[in-house]
């Protein structure tokens, strides 16, 4: 019994002790919003945000605003007690204030932004007043402290992206690069383009296919007719169906977008008009296949396998299935000429083709092909632009370089310029 | 007329896509997800004339007796059942053909076909790729000549990097793989890059002034 009621003694002081120590618990008013301040006398409540702004956000279609701030004086330094940031938004200085998101500590901007559509959650609407809160908040998210409200500031739209300037720029030398060349041409001059040995392959290509009796196949590859490398792949098409007309050689083109597909029918019975043989078009020439990747893989395969085409061209936008198709093609015995803008592809195709045009010689090879003046005063256009951006290249590391050597910002304003954003 | 009409359209349109790459304005967005829908609108309507060839080209070869029409005759039946599984379905207790609801791409038939045949299928196809890998890795790192070997030590090099009994020579050989990816694989990577996209816009400059022509099935 003795002890009994000692330890019951002890404990009786050690709660009376405990209480004497802190302060008296202090009752939270009722919340009228989200905008609570909750504190518990244990903990300090930190320091607030400060030089907190909010501004339409630049360079965008609107519905949305962009806020930063200094961290508090308790996020990571002081008392660090600051582990969040909570943000609240309201149409009126005076509120309700509603929670809009979060950004953990150390965060210095954060963006309120919704979807374009009216009828989407948490709407933005442009051109109305709105107003921002920040709060500090400790790990318990019960001690908070509110910045100061900011405001009014409205979200609206912008008629040009500043972020994308340096495009702008290089369009318009581009541009007037091209046009300069085009003119060029026209009035005649002689613009030399370098030989291209898988486009001279061509021929040589159909010329064996027509000896030994056996058909042409030409794979578009995977891309739709909005592709710029399709588009440039129906030019090659268009010269090598004139040549395969002329020669009285078949051709099979399997597609695998029917809009390529329409376009390829188009183009292939223009090339057999021009050949002045219009009646040697078959429709069985060009047919849609399928749009699923690997159904299409297995059905001109099984082409390959069956008709032993002489000749394989694969011209165009090609994925996974690039490999597929020319390490069939070369099982088969085929003469595979090749060309895509697909920098991960073009391994496939040099190790499984006998000539591979590598990416830009996919957009050259109509220009060499048709020997056109106009066409090919833009792939001189070209070349005067690649060398523009090799000059630019070497300015650049080298402004770099001794800039960064001489602790001068020269060379970090030379950076920004051509940095594009957003 | 006929050529005239389409090579407007193009100049307009094609000006308009490069003008609205700079203007993030919501008017400006809101016109080229429309012309998107469009796009979206004839694929669709492309489509019809797709299957109708697909049809066609089949249905001549077994007309016609050619040989390998065996395939066609698989083609077209398969065809034929998976349209008919993907609109006959079980609507409020009863079997019917359902054209106007997506009640079909439901059905048992329809999504078994897809779960337990073509899935299965495009996945064997797909995995055919590591043999043809091996297969084309051979012959092209054979040691022909002195660039075919340089090909052949880099690739060993990077092949061995993630070989974990090489000991402490492995970290040696990370170190250069590392480089051979980073340094001049890369370099010719955005050199061809870099290429590509400076003919992509030449490209479409041609289509829009109306020098390129092959989409208009001249080439």
């Amino acid at each position: 019994m003795k002890p009994l009621l000692i330890t019951v003694s002890l404990l009786s002081l050690m709660t009376a002790a405990s209480f004497a120590q802190s302060d008296p618990p202090v009752e939270q008013p009722m919340a009228t919003d989200s905008t609570m301040v909750a504190s518990t006398p244990s903990i300090t409540p930190p320091a607030p945000v400060s030089s907190l702004e909010a501004k339409d956000s630049p360079d965008d279609h609107g519905h949305s605003i962009t806020l930063s701030w200094e961290p508090s004086a308790d996020d990571g330094a002081g008392a660090a007690t600051v582990t969040s940031y909570v943000i609240y938004h309201s149409t009126s200085p005076e509120g309700p204030f509603d929670s809009v998101g979060s950004a953990i500590s150390g965060a210095t901007t954060f963006t309120h932004s919704s979807a374009k559509e009216s009828d989407a959650a948490g709407f933005l609407a442009d051109y109305v007043d709105r107003y921002y809160r920040i709060d500090a908040v400790t790990a318990d998210q019960t001690i908070r402290t509110p910045s100061s409200v900011v405001g009014p500031v409205q979200s609206s739209g912008q008629w040009y992206n500043d972020g994308r300037t340096p495009v702008a720029v290089a369009v318009a030398f581009f541009g007037l690069l091209s046009l300069f060349f085009l003119k060029r041409a026209k009035a005649g001059a002689d613009l030399y383009v370098r030989p291209l040995g898988g486009i001279e392959a061509v021929d040589e290509a159909i010329g064996r296919a027509t000896e030994m009796g056996k058909p042409i196949l030409y794979v578009l590859g995977l891309g739709t007719a909005s592709d710029i490398s399709t588009i440039a792949s129906f030019t090659i098409l268009g010269r090598v169906a004139k040549r395969v007309a002329e020669y009285q050689t078949h051709l099979i083109v399997p597609c695998y977008d029917p809009i390529v597909m329409a376009v390829a029918q188009e183009t292939v019975k223009a090339a057999y008009m021009d050949a002045g043989r219009p009646d040697d078009y078959k429709e069985d020439m060009v047919y849609f296949l399928t749009n699923s990747q690997f159904g299409y893989v297995g059905a001109v395969n099984g082409i390959m396998l069956r008709q032993l085409p002489a000749t394989n061209v694969y011209m165009g936008k090609f994925y996974a299935e690039s490999l597929l198709l020319a390490e069939t093609g070369a099982l088969a015995g085929s003469i595979q000429i090749s060309g895509t803008d697909e920098v991960a592809q073009i391994p496939f195709f040099v190790v499984a083709c006998d000539y591979t045009l590598i990416g830009e010689e996919l957009y050259a090879a109509s220009a060499y092909l048709g020997r056109e003046p106009l066409l090919l005063g833009s792939l001189k256009a070209q070349d005067y632009a690649k060398a523009a951006v090799i000059i630019c290249a070497l300015l650049g590391a080298l402004a770099l370089n001794i800039a960064a050597a001489s602790n001068a910002t020269w060379g970090l304003t030379f950076k920004e310029f051509f940095k594009v954003t957003n | 007329m006929k050529r005239q009409i389409p090579l407007v359209l193009v100049l307009i349109f094609g000006l308009f896509m490069v003008i609205q790459y700079f203007i993030p304005h919501e008017s400006s967005e809101w016109i080229y997800e429309y012309l998107l829908d469009w796009i979206t609108i004839i694929g669709v309507f492309a489509l019809v004339l797709g299957i109708w060839s697909l049809f066609k080209v089949n249905y001549d070869k077994i007309s016609q007796r050619k040989p390998d029409r065996g395939y066609s005759l698989v083609l077209l039946i398969s065809l034929f059942a998976t349209m008919f599984f993907g609109f006959f379905a079980k609507v409020d207790g009863s079997w019917g053909l359902h054209f106007s609801t997506a009640d079909g791409l439901q059905s048992y038939m329809y999504r078994h076909a897809y779960e337990y045949i073509i899935r299965p299928i495009q996945s064997t196809i797909f995995s055919l790729l590591a043999f043809f890998i091996a297969s084309a890795a051979y012959r092209a790192f054979r040691a022909r000549n002195v660039l075919a070997s340089l090909l052949l030590a880099a690739a060993l090099i990077v092949m061995l990097r993630f070989n974990p009994y090489l000991g402490p020579l492995g970290d040696y050989i990370s170190e250069a793989a590392n480089w051979l990816l980073n340094v001049p694989n890369l370099a010719a990577k955005r050199a061809i890059v870099i290429g590509i996209g400076l003919g992509m816009v030449a490209t479409a400059l041609k289509v829009i002034l109306g020098i390129e022509r092959s989409y208009m099935g001249k080439g």
